[in-house]
């Protein structure tokens, strides 16, 4: 739950920057910064550096998404965001409070019984070790929120408000996943519309989920996004589909599309990896995300496609949503309002798997 | 009859007589409550706008960290930030800087600059974030960019999009205005920046002024206090919101209650009116209220009669005084601001906000005022026994009543007593209940003093001869105390009270221009537009100005401001070169009761400051103790070694050597330098070879002579409603001799008549009334000038340093006393005159017939 109504400045103001940022996603693909590096292919990842943060590039995130169990055998999905994104500004600012860089940092936890996300978000400059990106592994820190990953691997999160909090340990159970060509992914029909991009799915977890006063204890699998790029969609894109699934035999499935603002599609893609690490990538013809059933948010009025069957080439699939309502909050805060979901991953009406579903740009009138 | 109607017809016939008596006496109270009210309503309302503006700036943050001095290091940010309790801590840069253009207004040209982190200020202050244009979000962050609140983009005539030139030190600056900030309150002048923005193109990298901090919620606020002050350190202050507006409430308080002050004794005046009108209204009808009791009028009927008419006169001269109050306040906020004269709420637009509760007040204390002016009168009127009253000629038994020794001399030994406490929660509150006193006591003592000068002086010119008029006056005088110290009151009253003033003021104006002299002794005087607590010039401008030839000695001073109590306002700290071999030679010493200590008696590390009188009674710095200033990185052991005055800042001010300074800081820059000509140089050449430096242009060079014409203008303005309340006192003075001696004239018609039987000429009775009008009101003059210096003395050395902690020597405005005093008596023996003209007018036999 969003703190009342007497915070809603503050949400406002940050939820103005969070929009202008997917602002900055969508808008930005052809404006290109000398200052800012492109995205090109053939430039292999290399690691540990690229966990840590690449800030010559525009915008970054880490993302983490995943299911957990309760100790009294609840489900619950939760949603992890990380975002570095530089401004531009105060280039020669040789002050310690220049705003050069910004962190802005969101959590979401989707829980049946509450009906509702329940969220928190920060954003701050990169300052004074109070926020920060740290390069060469992934460290990124929020005032007290943090995302660390440390020389053994494992992801440490701690997120904690008033009423809402988590304190995750994620430890990976498989090698990671590279997006695209071997990392570059393409996002658009122009080469420079891409980002950078690897996936850490099948992540184990354990740790603490604390509500209001009470806290419980989880276990569960998520879903790790590490996505960097300067220019990232086409001008006509208008929003996306994605979603990134653990597959109970191990394997994995992450695919996207991209709307055009014609109904159309700009771009698609889909990665298939088995448990023994063999990667299938599927041609765009072959993908299709076809919405079997709607929900209209009581929040926002927004139309989204909770529930999708999906097809990877001669594969069907069907995605259906832990709960409806996990619409990230509305335009009194976010500014940017889209849903973002814990899903189960049905084929053949049996549940095959469990991850995440995002959809964007289906409320975007009504983005401050 | 029905009483009612009698009553009705009683009243209504008086004051169809009496209309001129019973509107002066109604405008007295009028001005009286007027005065009181008015001052009220432009204080609060320039207090409570400006407390809200400051409180606006700091949102609703729960405690806020600040340095001792001005700024401090930003290091201590993130420290507090992640200090074990902190919600969110707002990191805050706040500089007043020049607006290139505006610097011809000495005290105006300085615009209120806030860096603020926008992601932090919007969970604690949120009315500071600026309003971009649409899709412009990212300008708030903008290092080229601020944002103007409607009163500052009117002021300086700006708009959104424009280029705003700014001045910082001896750099100009140019910044976009990239929208406004619409939640500023009315009036405020502030300009909000991005903090990283601030400190650089201000020049204040690493400085802040001030972390906002919000605590989590359910936190122990003294708890949390105790162990972040134990964290800080000596260095910082914790300043919770309800400090500020003690210290905002600290800055005005002497002002206003002395203001205060001011309009009560116009009110305590206007109830002396009254009492001397009803008095004489009762003693004028001494034989109808006994014909009343004679006919059937119940004592009780007759006091009411008498009170209630105080009442009306009360009721509808408090009502008038609070429309009037209310009237006067919305205009001088419409003509002149809400400061009132004074400079305590800087860029502030006040609204005058109908006040109920202190309408009530005043309107109270003015009908009270009245009814106690009216109660002796109608006391006497109501015990008077009908078959004596019935005769005429004893209207003198009134003032029996008053005029008991005893009382007026208890009245004046406790104004003596009150005299020698101390300030009351930093009031001088006994000080004023001893003027109160020693009126009472005065004007009580009265009679007495007027039976025995005029017995002496009949008896002086007895044995040397005099004639028939000069005897009956002297007579009259001598033999009827009561009646004549009736209408000696309101003089009295009156004229003690503005002799006072004026020698207040005056002593006050004579001592300004003399330190004025003594501070100001170099020819020019030279600063730059700094911003925040930086000095302005460095070394190496420095040395430019001292290498120019045509000076032969350049000083320089470093002036900041330093916290020294969070309840209290800012210390002034000066360093400059102090003359070793005799401070006196630099500084106003004021070695009055206070020691002074040589240097060389000071142990090698002992650094000497000198204090002003401010510091002595605020924060206890006797002359020979031992301090701590909260300035350099250690603690540095000073010892105060000297007093001096000042009039510029009433919070406080210390002076050390510029050398000592430095050393312990590190901080070289200067703010002031001043310059002494050599002896062939004009100053018009002076100025011109400062110009011609590089930086020329960006100084402001002021000549002392300019500073001290302004700086006495600025004491005038001050005092501008001190010499209002002044001539209001005069007035009401004046109408109350006029209306005591035209009253008094009808009531002895039968004297005259009597006189004019035995053979007098009218034109003899007229010099008799002329006689008696200027003997009774020199006396007046001469006891209000006696009364009036004890006041002055009070205010001056008791009033003035409780308030402000300031001393003064006593100095006479002889002209201006003399000019009042003549007009004085020229207004009495005048009135006395013509009111004696239309008394004698009638017929001779019917005067003396009414006495049967």
């Amino acid at each position: 739950m969003k703190q009342p109504c007497k915070n809603n400045k503050k949400q406002l103001v940050i939820g103005g920057l969070l929009s202008l940022l997917l602002g900055v996603m969508i808008v930005t693909g052809t404006v290109q910064s000398s200052r800012l590096l492109p995205v090109l292919p053939n430039k292999p990842l290399v690691f540990p550096k690229d966990y840590g943060a690449h800030p010559d590039f525009r915008i970054e995130w880490w993302y983490i998404t995943g299911w957990l169990d309760t100790e009294d055998e609840k489900k619950l999905g939760f949603q992890v965001t990380f975002f570095r994104y530089q401004t531009e500004l105060n280039i020669d600012n040789p002050s310690q409070f220049a705003a050069k860089n910004l962190i802005i940092a969101h959590l979401a936890l989707s829980d049946p019984t509450q009906g509702r996300l329940i969220q928190s978000e920060k954003i701050a400059r990169e300052a004074f070790d109070l926020a920060y990106s740290k390069q060469g592994n992934t460290n990124v820190k929020l005032d007290d929120w943090f995302l660390v990953r440390d020389d053994n691997g494992i992801y440490k999160v701690d997120m904690r408000t008033d009423d809402l909090g988590l304190q995750l340990s994620l430890q990976a159970t498989q090698k990671m996943m590279l997006q695209g060509d071997q990392g570059f992914s393409r996002k658009g029909p122009k080469p420079e519309q891409a980002s950078y991009y690897y996936s850490e799915p099948h992540l184990n977890v354990t740790g603490t989920v604390f509500r209001k006063q009470r806290s419980v204890k989880v276990n569960g699998v998520a879903w790790l996004d590490h996505e960097w790029s300067t220019a990232y969609l086409d001008t006509d894109g208008d929003g996306w589909d994605w979603t990134g699934l653990n597959l109970d035999d191990g394997s994995t499935l992450m695919m996207f599309q991209i709307r055009g603002k014609k109904g159309d599609r700009i771009w698609a893609y889909a990665a298939l990896r088995d448990a023994s690490g063999n990667m299938k990538f599927f041609q765009p013809d072959e993908i299709e995300f076809t919405p079997i059933r709607t929900w209209k948010s009581p929040h926002t009025e927004a139309i989204y496609p909770v529930e999708m069957r999906i097809r990877t080439g001669n594969i069907e699939w069907q995605l259906i949503p832990l709960m409806d309502d996990q619409e990230l909050d509305s335009q009194q805060s976010t500014g940017a309002v889209y849903w973002e979901g814990a899903v189960t991953l049905m084929r053949d009406d049996k549940t095959v798997g469990r991850g995440y579903l995002e959809l964007t740009g289906y409320a975007k009138s009504l983005t401050l | 009859m029905n009483s009612m109607r009698l009553f009705r017809w009683l009243l209504i016939g008086e004051w169809r007589k009496h209309i001129g008596q019973a509107l002066v006496t109604l405008l007295a109270i009028a001005i009286g409550v007027a005065m009181g009210f008015s001052i009220h309503l432009l204080n609060s309302a320039a207090f409570n706008e400006f407390s809200a503006a400051s409180k606006s700036l700091s949102g609703q943050s729960d405690l806020l960290v600040r340095a001792k001095t001005t700024l401090m290091d930003e290091a201590i940010y993130p420290q507090l930030a992640a200090f074990e309790g902190v919600a969110v801590a707002n990191p805050v840069l706040e500089l007043d800087v020049a607006i290139p253009g505006k610097q011809h207004n000495r005290n105006d040209y300085k615009l209120k600059v806030i860096g603020i982190d926008m992601f932090r200020a919007a969970q604690i202050a949120p009315d500071l974030l600026g309003l971009p244009e649409e899709g412009k979000v990212m300008d708030r962050l903008a290092d080229d960019t601020i944002f103007l609140s409607p009163a500052a983009m009117t002021w300086l005539a700006v708009k959104e999009g424009d280029h705003l030139p700014l001045q910082a030190g001896l750099q100009q600056l140019t910044l976009r205005v990239a929208g406004g900030l619409v939640r500023a309150r009315s009036g405020q002048r502030i300009a909000v920046m991005d903090i990283g923005a601030a400190q650089w193109r201000l020049q204040h990298l690493g400085k802040l002024s001030r972390v906002e901090l919000k605590l989590k919620d359910g936190l122990n606020h003294e708890v949390f206090k105790s162990k972040l002050s134990k964290f800080l350190g000596e260095s910082y202050t914790i300043v919770e919101l309800e400090n500020q507006e003690t210290r905002v409430a600290n800055m005005s308080r002497a002002y206003r209650v002395n203001l205060n002050m001011l309009a009560l004794v116009a009110l305590f005046t206007g109830s002396f009116l009254v009492f001397s009108t009803q008095a004489l209204s009762v003693s004028r009808r001494r034989s109808q209220f006994a014909l009343l009791r004679v006919l059937g009028f119940a004592r009780h009927q007759l006091l009411w009669q008498v009170v209630i008419e105080g009442i009306v006169l009360g009721v509808l001269g408090s009502l008038l005084g609070v429309l009037l109050g209310y009237v006067i306040a919305i205009t001088v906020i419409e003509f002149f601001g809400g400061s009132l004269g004074s400079s305590f709420f800087p860029g502030i637009k006040p609204e005058i906000y109908y006040d109920a509760v202190a309408a009530w007040v005043f309107f109270a204390v003015g009908l009270t005022v009245t009814l106690l002016g009216s109660l002796v009168p109608a006391l006497e009127a109501a015990r008077a026994k009908p078959a004596l009253a019935l005769k005429s000629g004893n209207q003198n038994a009134i003032m029996k009543k008053l005029a008991i020794p005893w009382f007026a001399v208890a009245c004046l030994f406790l104004a003596g007593i009150l005299t020698q406490l101390p300030a009351l929660n930093g009031l001088p509150v006994f000080g004023y209940l001893a003027i109160a006193l020693l009126l009472i006591g005065g004007i009580a003592l009265m009679p007495y003093w007027t039976t025995w000068f005029f017995a002496f002086i009949s008896n002086v010119t007895k044995r040397s001869g005099i004639n028939v008029v000069e005897f009956l006056s002297l007579a009259r005088l001598t033999n009827a105390p009561n009646q004549a110290s009736i209408a000696l009151g309101g003089i009295l009253a009156s004229f003690s009270l503005m002799v006072a003033m004026a020698i207040m003021v005056t002593s006050f104006r004579v001592s300004v221009d003399q330190w004025l002299e003594r501070v100001l002794p170099a020819d020019l005087y030279v600063r730059t537009a700094a911003v925040g607590d930086q000095g302005g010039f460095d070394l190496t401008t420095q040395q430019a100005i001292a290498a120019l030839p045509v000076f032969s000695q350049a000083d320089f001073f470093r002036a900041q401001q330093v916290l020294f109590d969070s309840n209290r306002p800012e210390v002034m700290l000066f360093a400059r070169p102090i003359d070793r071999s005799d401070p006196r030679n630099t500084l106003p010493i004021n070695s009055d009761g206070h020691e002074v200590i040589s240097l060389d008696s000071l142990a090698e590390n002992t650094m000497p400051i000198w204090v002003s009188e401010a510091m002595v009674d605020l924060y206890d710095y006797q002359v020979g103790k031992h301090v701590v200033l909260p300035i350099g990185d250690e603690s540095h052991d000073f010892k105060v070694v000297g007093v001096w005055r000042d009039y510029g800042r009433q919070f406080g001010a210390v002076q050390m050597q510029l050398d000592d300074y430095q050393r312990i800081t590190g901080d070289t820059s200067v703010n002031t330098v001043a310059l002494w000509l050599q002896s062939a140089v004009s100053q018009e050449q002076a100025i011109e070879a400062l110009r011609q430096l590089p930086f020329g242009t960006e100084l402001e060079i002021s000549r002392s002579s300019d500073l001290r014409t302004i700086s006495l203008e600025i004491f005038d303005r001050s005092f501008a409603v001190t010499y209002l309340l002044e001539l209001v006192a005069v007035i009401i003075g004046l109408s109350g001799v006029a209306a005591s001696f035209s009253a008094q004239m009808l009531t002895r018609m039968k004297e005259f008549g009597m006189l004019r039987h035995i053979g007098m000429k009218k034109r003899e009775i007229l010099m008799m009334l002329a006689a008696e009008g200027g003997l009774l009101t020199g006396l007046g003059i001469l006891f209000g000038f006696l009364l009036g210096w004890g006041i002055s003395l009070i205010l001056i050395f008791i009033v003035n340093p409780q308030s402000f902690h300031w001393t003064m020597q006593i100095h006479f405005p002889l002209s201006w006393l003399l000019i009042m005093a003549t007009l004085m008596i020229a207004t009495a023996a005048g009135t006395a005159l013509l009111a004696g003209r239309r008394a004698i007018s009638g017929h001779v036999i019917q005067t003396v017939r009414e006495d049967w």
